[in-house]
């Protein structure tokens, strides 16, 4: 027997036979699809995972009225291609309201425009499970996550209501209101998600790959000017820099890095070189120690 | 590591192709805080470069504000998580940390030692390949070495490194270090292991983490990192017969029909006999489909879609396997149950068995024993509450297909579901199948008496034996019936005992509903293949003794 499976066999294995086993007990799937590289990954492994049919499952996002709007042209377009059903959430309240990252902060914004955002979108279509790409390297709050997350009638995440996962034996039973969050690629580390794009030749949003762009320092993250809400304060320019991001999100939350690495290997390289961990970039995990978890146990992914 | 950011550097590609030939090994270590345990993995990532410096700067600042260290790096904060936790100072629960190195990536499940143990060792470990078990050099073999050993044991690890940590404070004693590995060898014959590996090491320092360290000259073995990265795994599964439990049927048109699942064992291709456990159909695999083209061949592990040349009635739960060995198929399973639940286990109560992949509801008929994990003595007990493990007979609704859990991992184990909270309750390992009724429950001969058309039935204390749940089978003959209820037989009930009545049909309903109603007695209805079945007990009273938080770890 000369085939012996390799670490990425074996995750897309595990994240296939979770993504099937979702679609087999619970009634109301959904995909919830960031746009970034893990929802490129997830959305791939489900493509494969119901092959030659489509997936059985809309694919859902959030969306703050922030994204940079290439993520907005890359996710129209992959709905199409995969034939998929793509149904785009805003909290209209808060849009009504003025809800923005510069002037009400990150973290009432991000409460108001995603998290309630996304707890509106899972009532309004009473889904009872929403697959999320979230992977247990990410930080550290996220290293005793289950795959399966449950989740009470209000979305509440409890440390102490979650159920021990043995094997992969998953226990999907939920009461009419509650719902499961399910994270596939959980024990994918960043360079895995990489690897396997590269690999496997999967899209992905060219803000990841450098190019010059217009950019302001703002408390020393470059900050993309993506469009013309983007005030500049006093002493702010507009450089023009080579620039990429790592991970992708509201634009005025998402810092850019410097980079000429214009191909999938060049990123890879620049990821294995550096010496900071990805969700560096991301401001709303600064606010406090044990931020994201707050977070969590809001509704937040 | 060196080399590898000069590979990095110089040629990206070459190094992108010499990781896509890695493999994955998962295992899980087992010890407590004062064994090194966190200083250990913590060491494991840092040399493998799996700690960023953001998340470096942030833990100097944990450290000197939550640490335990007196404001120097406490690594046990690199694998703590969850604020609420760690402000109690307390971990509940079980961390998976991610490595590689060249050869290999790693999936860490840290465990940390509380009165949560058995739960939540069981849980990291029952997807482990591999278990280190940590031993304190200075203290040797330890009870709580003896309950880590049984618990790997009993989820089905085959291969144990024994690090015996902390050398640097005996002065790297080799006699020692032998003593230790020969206690421990005499210890785990029992055990069933593969191979087991003892190492001496001094995770804080250094010695034999990743290199052979100059200060045991006289240790010729691998260092920990060179024996993770080396540890034969690979193959186990795919020698053992074809098993895949179908998890989903794939239909998108007419012409297409793909059973999907994750081949738990053996190798098949396409023209492979395979036959269905539940109808035992047969039929040729066809097709292996992939979105990446045709297999010529798949693998355990795989998760995979066939196409077969027959029509054959094959739903979700059903399992293929190789035609020539068969799994069971029963509905009476003899199995390990760990509890993992506050509420102890119900006997005759309905829960829902989870298997591979079918749901069937089902009960422990019996409680045959429990182990007491640190002794692994057998005590004689009527049920099982929070990390206690017992060995228990369970009936289900259908007859379901697996394997020994000895012999497959994958098909050998299932979880109970409590059908009201729907809490996770417990794991089940199966020992074996009763083919017929289970022995452990107790049928007891019945005095009846025929006087016209109604039945006599007299529960006397011959009726019931035993603790934990007594059958009343009234299943053989419909028609009407009559109790006689004696004293004893309500002084059973009222210790907590539960007494499970199966009877023809719902006319037969009435009198034990009628017996419920005159002793002030709770009963739970369920209806089964043979007709119904009826639980009675009183309520407020739990069976068997009373079950504490604590699992006696002290820990």
């Amino acid at each position: 027997m000369s085939l012996n499976l390799t670490h990425l066999q074996q995750l897309e294995a595990e994240s296939i036979h979770i993504i099937r086993e979702v679609v087999a007990e619970f009634g109301n799937p959904v995909m919830l699809y960031s746009i970034g590289k893990d929802s490129a990954v997830m959305l791939h492994l489900a493509r494969k995972a119901f092959y030659p049919a489509p997936p059985p499952f809309p694919l859902l996002h959030v969306d703050t009225t922030w994204k940079f709007r290439e993520m907005i042209e890359f996710r129209d377009k992959m709905a199409a291609e995969c034939g998929l059903d793509l149904i785009v959430h805003v909290n209209e309240e808060g849009v009504r309201q003025g809800i923005s990252p510069f002037t009400h902060g990150s973290s009432l914004y991000t409460d108001i425009m995603k998290t309630e955002g996304l707890k509106q979108a899972l009532d309004r279509y009473k889904f009872d499970a929403a697959f999320g790409g979230a992977r247990r390297d990410e930080e550290k709050s996220r290293a005793k996550e289950r795959i399966f997350s449950f989740r009470s009638a209000n979305h509440r995440w409890d440390p102490k209501i979650q159920r021990p996962e043995l094997w992969n034996l998953y226990n999907t039973r939920i009461k009419p209101g509650e719902s499961i969050r399910v994270f596939p690629i959980s024990n994918w580390t960043e360079l895995d998600v990489w690897q396997y794009i590269h690999l496997e030749n999967i899209p992905i949003v060219p803000l990841y790959y450098a190019a010059v762009r217009p950019v302001v320092e703002r408390d020393g993250m470059l900050i993309m000017v993506d469009d013309d809400r983007l005030e500049l304060k006093p002493g702010e320019t507009v450089q023009y820099k080579s620039v990429r991001f790592r991970t992708l999100g509201c634009y005025p939350l998402t810092a850019a890095v410097e980079s000429k690495a214009t191909t999938l290997p060049q990123i890879i390289q620049e990821m294995l070189l550096t010496r900071t961990s990805e969700r560096q970039g991301r401001l709303i995990d600064h606010d406090s120690a044990g931020s994201m978890e707050k977070k969590k146990q809001e509704g937040y992914f | 590591m060196a080399h590898q950011s000069e590979l990095i550097e110089k040629d990206i590609l070459a190094y992108l192709k010499s990781h896509e030939e890695k493999s994955l090994l998962r295992f899980i270590t087992c010890g407590s805080v004062d064994d090194g345990k966190s200083t250990l993995i913590g060491r494991l990532l840092w040399d493998s470069k799996m700690v960023f410096e953001d998340q470096l700067a942030s833990l100097e600042a944990d450290s000197k504000k939550v640490g335990t260290q007196g404001g120097a790096i406490d690594y046990a904060l690199l694998l703590d998580g969850l604020q609420a936790e760690r402000e109690q100072g307390i971990t509940i629960d079980v961390a998976y940390r991610y490595f590689s190195t060249e050869r290999r990536k790693f999936i860490v499940a840290d465990t940390p030692g509380h009165e949560q143990y058995t739960r939540n060792m069981v849980t990291g470990a029952s997807t482990a390949q591999v278990a280190i078990i940590l031993v304190d050099a200075r203290k040797g073999l330890l009870t709580q070495t003896r309950r880590h050993s049984y618990l790997v044991s009993l989820v089905g690890i085959r291969h144990i490194v024994l690090a015996v940590n902390k050398m640097d404070l005996i002065d790297f004693d080799q006699q020692r270090f032998e003593a230790i590995r020969r206690d421990y060898e005499q210890f785990a014959a029992t055990l069933g292991f593969g191979d087991i590996t003892a190492i001496p090491l001094s995770a804080l320092g250094g010695d034999n983490m990743i290199e052979p360290s100059a200060n045991t000259p006289w240790y010729h073995g691998p260092a920990l990192m060179n024996y993770l990265e080396n540890v034969r795994i690979e193959g186990e599964d795919r020698e053992k017969p074809f098993r895949m439990p179908v998890q989903w049927v794939n239909r998108p048109h007419l012409d297409f029909r793909g059973f999907c699942g994750t081949i738990a064992s053996g190798v098949i291709r396409p023209g492979d006999e395979l036959l269905v456990a539940s109808s035992g159909r047969t039929s040729r695999v066809t097709r292996i489909v992939t979105m990446n083209g045709d297999l010529k061949e798949a693998v355990a592990g795989q998760s995979v879609t066939l196409t077969l040349a027959d029509e054959v009635d094959i739903s979700r739960g059903d399992m293929l396997s190789a035609i020539d060995a068969p799994p069971i198929h029963s509905r009476h399973p003899e199995a390990h149950l760990v509890w993992l639940h506050d509420e102890p286990l119900q006997p005759g109560q309905i829960y829902l068995v989870k298997t591979a992949t079918a749901v069937t509801p089902g009960r422990v008929t019996a409680v045959q024993y429990a182990v007491d994990v640190n002794t692994l003595e057998q005590k004689k007990v009527s049920t099982l509450g929070l990390n206690e493990i017992g060995v228990a007979s369970l009936e289900l609704d259908r007859p379901i297909s697996f394997d020994p859990y000895r012999q497959n991992r994958q098909t050998g184990s299932f979880i109970l579901i409590d059908r009201f909270t729907n809490a996770t309750v417990a794991a089940g390992m199966v020992i074996t199948a009763a083919p017929l009724e289970p022995q452990g429950a107790q049928t007891q001969r019945l005095c009846t008496e025929l006087s016209g058309a109604i039945r006599r039935v007299s529960l006397s204390e011959a009726a019931v034996s035993g603790t934990g749940v007594s059958v009343v089978d009234l299943s053989g003959e419909g028609g009407g019936i009559e109790f006689d209820v004696s004293a004893s037989f309500l002084d059973y009930l009222g210790k907590g005992n539960r007494v499970l009545f199966r009877l023809r049909g719902l006319d037969q309903l009435e009198a034990v509903a009628l017996i419920a109603y005159e002793h002030t007695l709770s009963f739970e209805f369920d209806r089964t293949a043979e007709g119904v079945s009826i639980l009675i007990f009183k309520r407020g009273i739990r069976s068997g003794k009373r079950v504490s938080d604590d699992d006696g770890t002290g820990i």
